[in-house]
């Protein structure tokens, strides 16, 4: 008898799944567009030259050891990485109210604030505050604030699946019903899965009722400069939302702008709205990772500071987020053009108007179904692409089976 | 009005203001041995020549690529780490039965079965399931497991302070008198912050009695090869613990071992009566990682992979780990010497019994704050030493420091 008998089997996490079935599929045109992460023409992984550049560096230093990094993580990372976000001369970092907590990713910010959010917002330990997340959204949004303790997440209106768009009217509607002092989880550009953005017009819309109503904005930050290929076009709600005022959450995520996925370079950015806030915040802060990680991991958060730290460094690396912008912008063209050549029914706009390495292409569960099970092409259940997963050898195979899908299984 | 007012001031980690106290000291001569970080005869932190041998193998491997890890990590860390501790030729590993998940160091490993077993351990959910930590402990080890939801943890005997030694007879009475099912977390070797460790007869009795009482058996693991400069001496209380047949966790850290503090290095061994309840526990581990820090960090890890997995570099990686505990082995033996030649009053052989990095002097808390004050030598007010802080070239005036404080304060 096992002291773990009881311990029933979790489901795997369905994008996880969708790429191990995908490898063990031997078909010869099999097509991955699951999982988010960038790919090359040649479908590969691409770990950026500025990257391989840094890591050579850093190598050859001998002035570096591996000490422990503070608590709250290395120091200029921290400070430079709010920066992107928030733009060098953010007003509110020359005010000395903008802090930051290196964290694992933006799964890890994302955890740090809502651990602190859940012992210290809206009184203490108020696991009771609703945390609105947007409806449909990444998966893990859901669990992360659930295991950080509350006990109420909620959808919020966002995604029209007959206009294929934002349900502004819906998100707005949201807004103004839920209780005062909510939290809403924002994604700051290019959500995900839908690729749908708010535009600057519907942000100031959406900013002045989360402002008339107290709402707590916190921001997910995972495709800065991977987006729009811009890092200041892809940062403009999060930076009008500080100059409006807001005490606010980032969670700022550099594996896919720095295609540094598996050494989770992440960073919490707290405005707050002064020092003597912000610096009882950070302390707290450190209690929270103290007991999570201890102290964050070196080896990703030196390659960003680096790079983000010295103008030839950052030059080149604005050049190699370009690089990805630009190729998933030529795949989401392609793509588009291909489908009303072969005159599939429907209307794809959305493909070229939605921004960012995800397309929610529409395709229901079983024309999903159908591309996996007899199309070898792998996608999320809910009909979302990741355009990396396109190179001009399969966008062709891709189309048609796509044309497929929708002509032949309703 | 700030959204965080009402946030209050944490108090700052003990050991790290330590250590910015000792810092901001301008004294010539002040000494820190506070932090448990090795350190040369130069004072200065060192990275283990195979460390930097593998690194540059790293980064000149070009099929290497910074794609997510697995959430489990890496699957040779994983499995190289557990064989580690429990032994290559580890009849658990042969059946099936042991698993890993790589973490954030030592903290990590210990959150994730933390986390785990306030979830599955003992019922569903059972907050009120006792956590039993050492009197005294490191300092993480009550939060840690609080935050992971446990109410009640509580302190087993252990430090008999009178007699400078291990409490065996109030641990043995903890273990009978403490409720069925009790969690106990035990140092493997090289106990933080006594450095008494029981004897193998010892251990023998306290397995016995914790089998008996369907105890819950959680090692803390942070200084395999660091304690006796070898890492089967080290690991013999956990292999004997899993020759009876337990099932349990293991938190190994390579934070020390490798001087890889910074790239938070660590796995959880599971050691589980088959394999069928290890593959559910570990789907389990999975949804719990997966909301903490999604996926682990990839260069520590790959470091002590490429390491423990080449005859070669861990051979090497042995001799590195031997240079470590022999230099503190000679500061042990040098500074009982001196203060045996300073005819400093009281008996100081537990300063060569201990072992490990840290050494409980028997100071009290009067005498270590004239320590810092007077002699600006740093250390813990509970008396704890760092053995590695001790050079040849300041182990004189510690000595005398000690003497004149156990002399002239009471």
């Amino acid at each position: 008898m096992s002291l773990f008998s009881d311990v029933p089997q979790a489901p795997p996490v369905a994008v996880f799944k969708l790429t191990a079935d995908f490898r063990e599929d031997s078909h010869p045109q099999k097509v991955n567009l699951g999982v988010g992460a960038y790919r090359t023409d040649d479908c590969q992984p691409w770990v950026l030259p500025v990257v391989k550049k840094v890591e050579r560096l850093l190598v050859e230093d001998n002035s570096l050891n591996h000490e422990y990094l503070p608590i709250l993580g290395l120091p200029e990372f921290r400070s430079s990485a709010s920066k992107v976000a928030l733009g060098d001369d953010n007003p509110a970092i020359k005010e000395n109210r903008v802090g930051a907590v290196q964290a694992l990713g933006g799964t890890g910010a994302l955890r740090i604030g809502a651990d602190f959010l859940r012992r210290w917002y809206n009184g203490v330990n108020n696991a009771g505050t609703p945390v609105y997340v947007s409806a449909p959204t990444w998966e893990n949004h859901n669990g992360v604030f659930t295991d950080a303790g509350f006990k109420d997440i909620r959808p919020y209106h966002y995604w029209d699946a007959a206009k294929r768009g934002l349900d502004l009217t819906g998100l707005l509607d949201d807004l103004e019903k839920a209780p005062e002092h909510s939290i809403f989880v924002l994604h700051a550009c290019a959500h995900n899965p839908t690729g749908t953005d708010p535009t600057q017009e519907e942000w100031k819309t959406i900013a002045e009722v989360m402002k008339r109503r107290k709402l707590f904005p916190f921001f997910d930050s995972a495709y800065q400069g991977f987006a729009s290929g811009n890092l200041e076009k892809d940062a403009w709600a999060i930076r009008f939302f500080v100059s409006q005022g807001f005490e606010l959450f980032i969670a700022q995520s550099f594996s896919k702008n720095f295609g540094l996925y598996n050494e989770r370079v992440g960073n919490l950015t707290v405005v707050s709205k002064d020092n003597e806030n912000l610096t009882r915040v950070l302390s707290q802060m450190e209690k929270i990772v103290r007991t999570t990680w201890s102290n964050p991991p070196s080896q990703g958060a030196r390659i960003v500071s680096k790079t983000l730290n010295s103008p030839e460094l950052f030059a080149e690396w604005k050049d190699n987020v370009k690089t990805m912008a630009d190729r998933v912008l030529l795949m989401r063209d392609q793509l588009k053009s291909k489908l009303i050549a072969l005159g599939t029914p429907g209307t794809w706009d959305h493909i070229t108007q939605q921004i960012g390495m995800f397309s929610f292409t529409g395709l229901n569960p079983k024309q999903v179904e159908y591309l996996i099970k007899e199309k070898h092409v792998y996608l999320m259940a809910s009909g979302r692409i990741n355009m990396c997963g396109l190179t001009s050898k399969n966008i062709d195979y891709v189309s048609q089976a796509i044309h497929e899908a929708v002509t032949k299984v309703q | 009005m700030s959204v965080f007012c009402d946030v209050q001031q944490a108090a700052p980690v003990a050991v790290f203001k330590l250590t910015q106290d000792f810092s901001k000291d301008e004294f010539p001569n002040k000494v820190n041995l506070g932090v448990g970080a090795y350190r040369t005869n130069e004072g200065k932190p060192w990275v283990l020549p195979v460390v930097k041998k593998v690194e540059k193998l790293i980064v000149h491997d070009d099929r290497l690529n910074h794609e997510y890890l697995p959430i489990l990590g890496l699957p040779e860390f994983r499995s190289s780490s557990s064989k580690i501790v429990l032994g290559d030729d580890s009849p658990a590993i042969r059946e099936d039965r042991v698993g890993g998940v790589q973490c954030l160091g030592g903290t990590g490993a210990l959150k994730i079965g933390a986390e785990f077993l306030r979830r599955f351990y003992n019922g569903n959910n059972n907050t009120k399931t006792p956590v039993y930590v050492s009197a005294p402990t490191w300092e993480n080890h009550n939060a840690l497991f609080n935050s992971a939801g446990f109410e009640d943890v509580r302190p087993y005997k252990y430090w008999d302070a009178e007699k400078r030694g291990l409490d065996l007879s109030g641990f043995l009475r903890d273990l009978e008198s403490c409720p069925e099912r009790s969690i106990f977390v035990l140092h493997a070797c090289a106990h933080n912050p006594t450095g008494t460790d029981p004897t193998q007869e010892q251990w023998k009795q306290i397995a016995e009695v914790m089998m008996r009482r369907k105890l819950f058996v959680f090692f803390d693991s942070a200084y395999q090869g660091f304690a006796s400069g070898n890492l089967d001496k080290d690991a013999w209380a956990v292999r004997y613990f899993v020759s009876m047949g337990i099932e349990m966790f293991c938190a190994q850290s390579f934070s020390k071992n490798f001087g890889l503090y910074n790239e938070r290095v660590g796995n959880l061994t599971i050691v589980a009566r088959d394999a069928d309840n290890l593959k559910r526990v570990l789907s389990q581990m999975e949804k719990i990682v997966r909301t903490t820090w999604s996926n682990p960090p990839s260069q520590g890890a790959r470091i002590v992979a490429v390491t423990l997995n080449s005859p070669e570099l861990f051979s090497e990686w042995k001799d590195n780990v031997k240079t470590m505990a022999d230099r503190v082995l000679l500061m042990r033996a040098q500074l009982k010497a001196k203060l045996q030649s300073l005819g400093t009053p009281g008996t100081w052989d537990h300063i060569t019994d201990q072992i490990g990095m840290f050494s409980f002097t028997g100071l009290n808390s009067k005498q270590v704050e004239y320590m810092v004050k007077e002699k600006h030598i740093y250390l813990m007010a509970s008396g704890r030493i760092n053995m590695c802080g001790l050079t040849s070239k300041n182990i004189d005036y510690v000595a005398e420091s000690i003497h004149e404080a156990v002399t002239k304060v009471q």
